[in-house]
């Protein structure tokens, strides 16, 4: 199913997720090896965001098992936060706290959870606010930065607490078509240096460069599965073929 | 001709604004006078000021006698009568706090100032080494006007006007922002039971008028103690208007926390932060930021309400004026004695308006640029 032999770091067995009555996620299988850039795509309310959410429980599911490093999440708690702390994410509106500088935004989880000294926690902060190109806004405020350089803000957060896997839900789709590009760089990069990465967008191009699988989804299943040559040359499933054709005569 | 062709992009130079866009001149034409109807309401209220100001002026201060005369009917009758002030300006203070020991009532109260500027100003050079002083000033602040060791003992029956109104004050607001927080996130917890019983103790309370509950802990809390057991009136005071308030500050927290959008707290538990931490560092301080006019307004409220303590026997500002009207030298000049503690009431209420809206603007610093003015 998939490529190398990386040890798997995150294995979803006919994973179930409802909302109220709502069947939203539907018997998802989905393993992820260390190293792997996953790229998901499919309609608006197909259960993306939902089944990326599940990975570090900002949603809980309710039948299935979904293992992140070996660990079952459950309704333990402390296991929880621990591995939040391995599993960064990003979000489509960037979630900066708007009361603390870009510095303190990526310090804080450094400073409070993992009880680094503050000049340590600076220290490291600034090398990711260089690594994201904006060094010189970490006395600024979010309200003060442009979209682009907000969600480079929010991955440098991400980064700080040197996560095993980054979770990406669109974070291209709130910002203007001039900021795309110094976002999806910062991806790419990370993506070389072999960061596991499950990325929810519709940027067909960094699916292709990128991605060693695209996941289609649709009405809370997974389509279609496959490596981005296979996927865009000749997917297999009608929608995908329909929801391909859609979102590429843009 | 002008030379702006013959700079270079990106290398004209400023040039002071159009005459006439600038300085008060332009400021009063563009606020007061842009338009008919501007014009008109500055008229106005101009015209207003100047036929109340002047008599105002003059019957409390220009025509006014000043003298402590024993009785009113000594004063010149000219102007207001200040002797019901000057006679035994003490009292409306402190009460029937002994005069030998004013001292004390008056250090707690500029150690007050102190406390209040380390606790409130917004740079205070070793703020982290003075907070303790500023954590051990109700203590302190108890011990000096209660006395014990080598201090004469004061009873709190002898305590009284504004010394009262600040204690219960002051008090009241130290107390009811931290309950009315803990009520707030009760009222907003996952666990039914929490939010029954905050919820309930809210719509409870704010039912009630304050007089009510006065009476109410007044009588019912030494049911809750052993027999023999007195409670202070005071003490009771207190807890009845922190309680009271807290119902209050825990509505207007709530609403601020309503306010904080549901990414945060996604962004905080991605972070592997837990609910305490998720809450004192993310959530509390911007609801806090956002809710700043509605819990001063509470504060204010709050101070205000104090003066209701009168109903169970303790005389505040407001009651030790009425106490020294009720003397028949001073039946002939309420509105004097009025208009003195209606000042004496407004000088705080005014000092927390202002350090809010300053509160306001600093915290501003930085925020989101899309954001409309601050008024
Ligand atoms: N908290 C919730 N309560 C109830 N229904 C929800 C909730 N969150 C999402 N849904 C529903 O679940 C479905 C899947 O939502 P999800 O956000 O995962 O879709 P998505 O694929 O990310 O869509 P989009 O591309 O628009 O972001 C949608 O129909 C949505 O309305
Ligand atoms: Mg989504």
């Amino acid at each position: 199913m998939s490529e190398g032999a990386g040890e798997v770091v995150i294995e979803i067995r006919d994973m179930h997720k409802w909302f109220g009555h709502f069947h939203v996620l539907k018997a998802i299988d989905l393993v992820v090896r260390r190293g792997e850039r996953i790229v998901i795509c499919g309609p608006s309310g197909s259960g993306k965001s939902t089944l990326i959410r599940c990975i570090n429980r900002l949603e809980t599911h309710q039948r299935g098992e979904i293992r992140v490093h070996g660990t079952e999440l459950n309704a333990n708690t402390r296991n929880i936060e621990e591995i939040r702390r391995d599993v960064g994410m990003v979000f489509q509106s960037f979630n900066l706290f708007p009361h603390l500088t870009v510095l303190e935004n990526c310090t804080l989880a450094l400073r409070h959870v993992r009880r680094m000294p503050r000049a340590e926690a600076e220290t490291l902060a600034m090398g990711f606010l260089e690594r994201v190109c904006i060094p010189e806004q970490a006395a600024k405020f979010p309200g003060q930065l442009s979209g682009g350089q907000q969600q480079r803000a929010a991955i440098a957060r991400a980064l700080c607490m040197s996560p095993r896997i980054m979770l990406f839900d669109e974070p291209t789709s709130a910002l203007d078509p001039e900021m795309i590009r110094e976002v999806l760089d910062v991806m790419v990069s990370l993506a070389e240096e072999g960061m596991t990465m499950l990325v929810v967008t519709h940027e067909m191009g960094f699916a292709r460069t990128v991605a060693n699988r695209v996941i289609f989804m649709d009405g809370g299943e997974i389509i279609e599965e496959a490596p981005p040559d296979e996927f865009f040359a000749s997917p297999k499933n009608e929608r995908t073929r329909a929801f391909l054709s859609q979102i590429l005569s843009h | 001709m002008s030379g702006a062709r013959a700079y270079p992009p990106g290398q004209h130079p400023d040039l002071p604004p159009p005459d006439g866009t600038v300085g008060p001149l332009a400021w009063a034409r563009a606020r007061l006078f842009s338009t008919p109807v501007n014009a008109g309401l500055t008229l106005a209220a101009l015209a207003f000021l100047a036929l109340v100001l002047p008599p105002l002026l003059d019957w409390l201060l220009v025509r006014a006698d000043f003298r402590p005369h024993a009785s009113a009917r000594d004063c010149d009758g000219l102007g207001a009568c200040w002797a019901v002030v000057t006679r035994q300006p003490l009292q409306y203070f402190v009460g029937f706090y002994p005069a030998s020991e004013i001292w004390r009532p008056i250090l707690a109260f500029l150690l007050l100032l102190g406390a209040g500027y380390v606790a409130l100003a917004p740079h205070v050079p070793w703020r982290r080494h003075l907070a303790w002083g500023v954590a051990l000033y109700p203590l302190v602040a108890a011990w000096l006007l209660l006395g014990g060791g080598p201090l004469e003992e004061v009873s709190t029956i002898k305590w009284g006007g504004f010394l009262l109104t600040l204690v219960l004050g002051v008090a009241g607001i130290a107390a009811s922002l931290p309950l009315g927080i803990l009520l707030a996130l009760a009222r907003r917890s996952d666990l039914p039971v929490m939010r029954f019983l905050a919820t309930a103790f809210i719509e409870g309370v704010r039912g009630i008028p304050l007089i009510v509950f006065l009476f109410f802990v007044s009588v019912l809390l030494p049911l809750f103690f052993p027999e023999g057991m007195t409670f202070d009136k005071l003490v009771r005071a207190l807890i009845a208007v922190a309680l009271f308030e807290s119902a209050y500050m825990a509505e207007v927290v709530r609403g601020g926390f309503q306010a904080v959008p549901r990414g945060q707290y996604e962004a905080a538990a991605a972070l592997g932060l837990g609910y305490w931490r998720t809450t004192a560092l993310i959530t509390l301080p911007q609801a806090l930021k956002v809710a700043i006019p509605g819990i001063v307004n509470t504060f204010i409220a709050l101070f205000k309400d104090t003066s209701l303590v009168i109903t169970i026997g303790l005389l505040e500002l407001l009651g030790t004026a009425k106490l020294i009207l009720a003397n028949e030298n001073w039946i002939a000049v309420p509105e004097e004695a009025f208009v003195f503690v209606a000042f004496l009431f407004w000088v705080p209420c005014f000092f927390m308006s202002r350090y809010s809206v300053a509160l306001e603007r600093r915290l501003a610093e930085g925020a989101d640029r899309k954001r409309g003015p601050l008024r």
